[in-house]
Parts: structure tokens; C-alpha cells; sequence
């Protein structure tokens, strides 16, 4: 079968038959080809404010699915300005195909007006990127991308396609054979190793799981599940991972890393093997590498064979893709646990209750403030409403590591939060993507006072497709991440941190459509979130917090993940 | 060191700066590159000689790998390998010492591709350290001007090159297709 048609129902032709039903965009001259085909297509377009934001929205909605999602822009400007947002989803492993236009193909080179080298200028910011100047490309080039973005490691791809290209007639036919021959996926795992894995983790007598984003980008939580419970080993997940396990699991501590828990940040210095699954030990979460995890073996599990050894050297790697070797692992696992389960019994016992001391010692607790809103409080209100089953997007800063603290995800790709690249400007644009998603559920889009601006034009989108989002803005009138560095490294001078103009939210969300409500008190923060919640649509809010809280547990940059800083001792304020 | 990589790759237009790309996020100096087609037209043969240290080798290799359009990439830093380079050299050549040049010249084994009244041009292959001095004795006959071809490598152990096959990709049906 084949008929001609032009480049722009090709594409679109090619995004159906890999399943999108709604791509984020903003158009633009060399788009208007693909914008009139768009026109009357089956496919939702999401009018966004700003490029940035489509590649945001596209990484939300790819992070709460696990499919790909689609954004669009045109050339020039439009192009540029996606570059965050592939890069955010190159660091964290996102599956996104961005589309540009790009100018008709003999004028690139002359710097033809809206023209940029978007191939050029993209090609760090995605894990491959295509330029496709002729319809009869496009078929090709469209499922390539999706098979990238998809598989192995994902990742952005981006597709670049010039005016001509669109406008051009071609002869469609479906493509059902991807030919790469340079793109090879390792998925299965090694036997033997998958088999001497499961000798050690069962030999050791401390044995530790460190899970990341690659445990959700497999779909491995189940898998992940069976392996920690037959081991009965402690586990963390990152930043990235929050949610893989249960937060309610018996054997979840929690994060680790620079803001991570006392006892996850100690079990990681005490353990003897490191069961390293779907992660890439980030700095942030490492500390000084000299001196992370110094006791232990390392088993590192990952579907990129570049991330093994890459930091830390490995005892055991496996590459392959997380679900099948945990599966083959659990399996392993289980077929010694006859043996060895009772032998290991009495080890067990002593690490966990070393874990727990630990836990008791310096337990991740919500402060309670008496006249003003403490942020932890704030987070441990939004736990309580979420109850593990809300999506919540986070924007980057302190509030981001208060919510991972303290709000559980009791299911994987509920916690949307810009991790590697740390984006300002990504909690808003997100939830968008992840509400577009899963209009059913209850979305929370959580932001400092600096992102919620950096997103603001956002806001008409919100109100725009009424969509169900909760914007609870954290307000301690600062960037206070960087005030609280500032406070604790640089002598507490603080140099353009303070947020001294905000918009008064109540009127910022009049002028949107939008209900909005500015919360000061203790007493009335969980009656306004939940009255947030119920009310049906979009509703914003500025929860002012005291401004001068830091996040702790706190591992310096570059200090030793067992050298903590801990929170100093609070005043008790007995209430009257 | 000098680190020797030996690389195929997709004939593909901005699959070289892929790989280059890799080396100079890093702020590396790329000392010599050569790139030509291969008996199989679609796929280019690469040699990149580069300053990299030598913990970050075996790194730097496998995120060539992972490039899409890499086939396959090699280190033959430390591996049994041949490197060879090509020079063409120009030098100028008054009748007294023409004889000697030529004389020096077959002592490299270095052919003589164009004579004119001026001068030679010269083609000698072979070491790069040996091409060096080659280049150092012509210069002590008087002005030349020099074109070197940066190193191309071939490891003398064969490796097994792994190539992914063609891949199904399921997709929905839609409308207009069927």
C-alpha cells in the first residue's frame, strides 16, 4: 500500500501509528505546513507559552507514562529554545522526540531569517539527532527517532525537518524495520554473572540497594520489589527513583545523597556490598568518591555500558536491561535462599538493627511551626492528602528536597522532578504534561517562589485546558537553595537570593481565570490544601513559609557521605 | 599519551561531529584525524590520534560506542597495531643539491612525484616518528613546505565486529493506512 501524500501528513501519519495522542508545541513560519495539517489531525496539540515549556510538558508527560513524548517547535528560536529541555531529559534518561522546522533546504547556509543550526547546536543535547531534508526521508526518520528515544538507554531525539520537506509530496509507505546497524542494545544479561550476583548478594553480611531512574525507565519495580525482599536488604532509591519501592515498604530508608536521610547516607559508608540498580552514582549522591561507600563490593546493574565503572569501579557488572536481569536475578536469588536464608539469618538481624538505630537517631521529621509555616510542614500536609497516589512535579531547589524527604510515592512515575540538570522552570510545564497524561488523577505541582516565575507564562495553558493541576507555590521569599549556601559557605552574604517582589498570587490568578489563595498560617494550611484539592480544575497557591529554613541532613559538595550536616538543635516552642 | 582510536562509523553527514564532539566537550585536542570510506560505501573508517588520560580511555570508548552511528570503536593505544602516515613535502632544490635529495629521499623510501626547476615535491609513508626526521633532513637542504596526513591505524589482532541486526517496529494501524 502506498499513496502520495505530502511531508507534514507523513509525519503526522508516522506519530499516530507510534501511539501519540498529544504532542506540546508552538508554531512558527516554517511550520505552517505541519501546523495546517495539524489543523484538523485526531492528534491533541497543546499550545504552550514557550519552546522550553513543550519540551518540559513532553518530559512530564513521558516521566508519569514511560512513553515517548512529542514536542514541537519551529526553527530559529523555536529550536534554541527546546535545548533545556532536552538536555534535562538527556540527563535524566527521558524518552522525548522533539521535532523542529527547520528553513527550506537550499536556503540553510545563508542565513535566511529564523534560521539556526539546530542540528548543530543539539547534537550534545540529545542522544541522536536526525536532519531530514526531503519528504520521502520523513517515514524513516520519525520511527527511527521513536525506536532511539525508546529503547536501550532512553533518551531525546531530536528531528530536524526542513519546509520543503513538509511541503513535498511523497509516495507513504509504512516502515516496519528499523536498520541500525551501529545502535546495539545489550537487554538480556549475563548468566553467569546474574548467577555470581546472586552467590554474593547472598554472601554478604551487610548488603545494601542503591536504586535509581533506571529501575522506573524498565519498569522493573516489581522485579526490584522481589530481589530487596528475598534478600531482605535495606534499600534507597534516588532522587530519580523515589517511588521504584514503596515509600511505605518496610525495607525503604529512603534517599540518599547530599539531602539524603542519616541512615541512608550511613548505610551506604557501612555497607559491605553495593547493589547498584539503574543508577550512575551522581555526585550528588556519592559525596566524595574516595570515600563513598568504602567497605563495600560493588554490583552495578545498568543498560548503558558506559555508566559502568564510570565513577566507581565495579565488582560485578551486568548490562542489560533492568526488569529481565532482576527477574533472572529474583529467581537466582530465590533458588539459594533455601540455603543460605537460615545462614544468614543472624547477619541480618545485627544490619538491620544497625539501620534502625540509625533511623531512630536521626529520623526525617516535619518541623512544626507555631506562628508561621514551616516548608517541611507544608510537604508532610501534601503526604498526608497524596497518601503515596498523587503525581507530583517539582520545580528545583529546597522545596524539591524537602518534597522527596518527605511525600512517599507508593507506585513509580508518580514523582516528576528535573534531577540531573536540575532546571528551574520545569515543575509547572511538567505537571501540565503529566495532568495531559492522567486526567483522572490528582496532580501537585510543587514550586519555589524563583521557578513558579521562570513557569508563570505557563499559567495560561493551566487555565486554558482547565486541567487539574495544584500549583502550592513554597514561598520563603528567597532562592533559598542558593541563600542557604550562601548562608552556610559564603558568610551568610546574601547576593541577589532575596525574591522581594512576587505578584499577589489572588490576583495573578483572577487575571488567569484561575482560583488562587495566599495561605500564612499553620492553622489553616491543611483546610486550604484541601479545599485546593477539591475544587475542581486548576488553583494556585502561595504558601508563605519562614524564609530562613535549611535542608537538612546536608552533605557539603565534596565532603564524605558519612560527614553529614545535621540539623541543629530547634528551641522547643510550647504552644499556648 | 597519545591515545590511537580506530573507528568505523555510518558514512553519514554529522556522524564525525559526534565523535569529535565527544573529545572536545572535554576541552581534548584533536593532534590528527583522517576519515575515508571504506569498501563498503556507507560506512567510513576513522583514525583519531588524541591526548587523553589514561584513566578516561576506556570511558571515552565506550561513549563512542554508544553513538548511534558508531559501529565500532577501538583504543589501539596499547594494542599490537600498525600506524602509518603519508607526507608531501615540497622543497626547493638548487641544481647543487638536487643529487643529495634524491639520494636522501631513497634512503626513506620516499618517492618523488613532481620535478621542476625550483624544486621537488616528495611522497614518503611510513612511522611517524621516522616521516619526522625525514621532514627534519629535507629542511636542512633549504625551505620546504610540508602536508602531513595524520596517522591511519590497523590493529593486527582481529576483532569481531558485532552489528546490530535490523529491528521490527510494531506500530499501531491507523486510518489512512488501512
Amino acid at each position: 500500500m502506498s499513496n502520495l501524500m505530502n511531508g507534514a501528513h507523513i509525519l503526522l501519519e508516522c506519530l499516530a501509528r507510534e501511539g501519540v495522542d498529544v504532542m506540546f508545541g508552538y508554531p512558527g513560519g516554517v511550520m505552517l505546513p505541519l501546523y495546517d495539517a495539524i489543523y484538523d489531525n485526531p492528534i491533541q496539540h497543546v499550545l504552550v507559552r514557550h519552546e522550553e515549556n513543550a519540551a518540559f510538558a513532553a518530559s512530564g508527560y513521558a516521566r508519569s507514562t514511560g512513553k515517548v513524548g512529542v514536542c514541537c517547535a519551529t526553527s530559529g528560536p523555536g529550536a534554541t529554545n527546546l535545548t533545556t529541555g532536552l538536555v534535562d531529559a538527556l540527563m535524566d534518561s527521558i524518552p522525548i522526540v522533539a521535532l523542529t522546522g527547520q528553513v527550506t533546504s537550499t536556503l540553510i547556509g545563508t542565513d535566511a531569517f529564523q534560521e539556526a543550526d539546530t542540528f548543530g547546536i543539539t547534537r550534545p543535547c540529545t542522544k541522536h539527532n536526525i536532519l531530514v531534508t526531503r519528504a520521502d526521508e520523513i517515514a524513516h526518520a520519525i520511527h527511527e527517532a521513536f525506536h532511539i528515544a525508546s529503547t536501550g538507554r532512553p533518551g531525546p531525539v531530536l528531528v530536524d525537518i526542513t519546509k520543503d520537506a513538509f511541503q513535498g509530496q511523497a509516495h507513504y509507505a509504512p516502515v516496519h524495520e528499523i536498520h541500525l546497524p551501529g545502535y546495539k542494545v545489550v537487554t538480556e544479561g549475563h548468566a553467569g554473572q546474574i548467577r555470581r550476583a546472586a552467590q554474593m548478594m547472598w554472601e554478604a553480611k551487610r548488603p545494601y540497594v542503591y536504586a535509581g531512574g533506571g529501575i522506573i525507565s524498565a519498569n522493573a519495580h516489581e522485579e526490584l520489589r522481589g530481589v530487596v525482599e528475598t534478600l531482605d536488604a535495606p534499600a534507597v532509591c534516588t532522587l530519580m527513583g523515589l517511588g521504584a519501592l514503596p515509600g511505605s515498604h518496610p525495607n525503604f530508608i529512603s534517599m540518599p545523597g547530599m539531602h539524603g536521610s542519616y541512615a541512608a547516607n550511613m548505610g551506604m559508608y557501612e555497607c559491605d556490598l553495593l547493589i547498584a540498580l539503574g543508577v550512575r552514582f551522581d555526585d550528588r549522591v556519592t559525596g566524595r568518591l574516595s570515600s563513598f561507600a568504602p567497605h563495600a563490593r560493588v554490583i552495578h546493574v545498568d543498560i548503558d555500558p558506559a555508566e559502568i565503572g564510570k565513577n566507581r569501579a565495579v565488582d560485578l557488572p551486568i548490562v542489560g536491561d533492568a526488569r529481565k536481569v532482576l527477574a533472572k536475578l529474583v529467581k537466582a536469588l530465590k533458588e539459594l535462599a533455601p540455603e543460605m536464608q537460615a545462614l544468614r539469618a543472624a547477619d541480618r538481624k545485627a544490619w538491620w538493627s544497625v539501620v534502625h538505630a540509625w533511623k531512630n537517631q536521626h529520623p526525617l521529621e516535619p518541623v512544626f511551626g507555631v506562628d508561621e509555616i514551616k516548608p517541611q510542614q507544608l510537604m508532610y500536609e501534601i503526604d498526608k492528602i497524596s497518601d503515596g497516589k498523587a503525581i507530583v512535579a517539582s520545580d528545583v531547589g529546597q522545596h524539591q528536597m524537602w518534597a522527596a524527604q518527605f511525600i512517599r510515592f507508593d507506585q513509580p512515575r508518580l514523582w516528576v522532578n528535573s534531577g540531573g540538570l536540575g532546571s528551574m522552570g520545569f515543575g509547572l510545564p511538567s505537571a501540565i504534561g503529566a495532568q495531559m497524561a492522567h486526567p483522572g488523577k490528582l496532580v501537585f505541582c510543587i514550586c519555589g517562589d524563583g521557578g513558579f516565575q521562570m513557569a508563570l507564562p505557563e499559567l495560561a495553558t493551566l487555565a486554558n485546558f482547565g486541567l487539574n493541576v495544584k500549583v502550592v507555590v513554597m514561598n520563603n521569599g528567597y532562592l533559598g537553595m542558593v541563600r542557604q549556601w550562601q548562608e552556610l559557605f559564603y558568610n551568610n552574604r546574601l547576593s541577589s537570593v532575596e525574591i522581594n517582589t512576587f505578584p499577589n498570587v489572588e490576583h495573578l490568578g483572577a487575571a488567569y481565570g484561575i482560583k488562587a489563595k495566599i495561605v500564612r498560617s499553620p492553622l489553616e494550611l491543611e483546610r486550604a490544601l484541601r479545599e485546593a484539592v477539591d475544587e475542581p480544575g486548576p488553583y494556585l497557591m502561595d504558601v508563605r513559609v519562614s524564609s530562613f529554613e535549611n535542608v537538612y541532613p546536608m552533605v557539603p559538595a565534596g565532603g564524605a557521605i558519612n560527614e553529614m550536616v545535621l540539623a541543629p538543635p530547634r528551641p522547643v516552642t510550647v504552644p499556648e | 599519551m597519545l591515545m590511537t582510536i580506530s573507528l568505523l562509523m555510518e558514512n553519514r553527514p554529522g556522524a564525525l561531529m559526534r565523535v569529535t564532539g565527544l573529545l572536545t566537550q572535554r576541552g581534548y585536542n584533536i593532534e590528527s584525524l583522517t576519515v575515508a570510506r571504506t569498501l563498503d560505501p556507507t560506512l567510513s573508517r576513522m583514525t583519531i590520534g588524541v591526548d587523553v588520560e589514561a584513566r578516561l580511555r576506556a570511558l571515552v570508548i565506550k561513549q563512542m560506542n554508544r553513538l548511534v552511528n558508531v559501529l565500532q570503536a577501538t583504543d589501539l593505544t596499547e594494542v599490537q597495531s600498525v600506524v602509518r602516515e603519508l607526507v608531501l613535502l615540497r622543497v626547493r632544490a638548487p641544481m647543487e643539491s638536487r643529487t643529495a635529495i634524491l639520494k636522501e629521499a631513497e634512503i626513506f623510501a620516499a618517492r618523488v612525484v613532481d620535478s621542476s626547476v625550483e624544486g621537488f615535491v616528495i611522497e614518503a609513508t611510513g612511522e611517524i616518528e621516522k616521516l619526522s626526521e625525514f621532514i627534519a633532513v629535507m629542511g636542512s637542504y633549504g625551505e620546504i613546505e610540508v602536508t602531513r596526513s595524520g596517522g591511519v591505524a590497523v590493529s593486527l589482532e582481529a576483532k569481531k565486529l558485532r552489528l546490530a541486526p535490523p529491528v521490527p517496529r510494531s506500530q499501531t494501524e491507523t486510518v489512512e493506512s488501512r
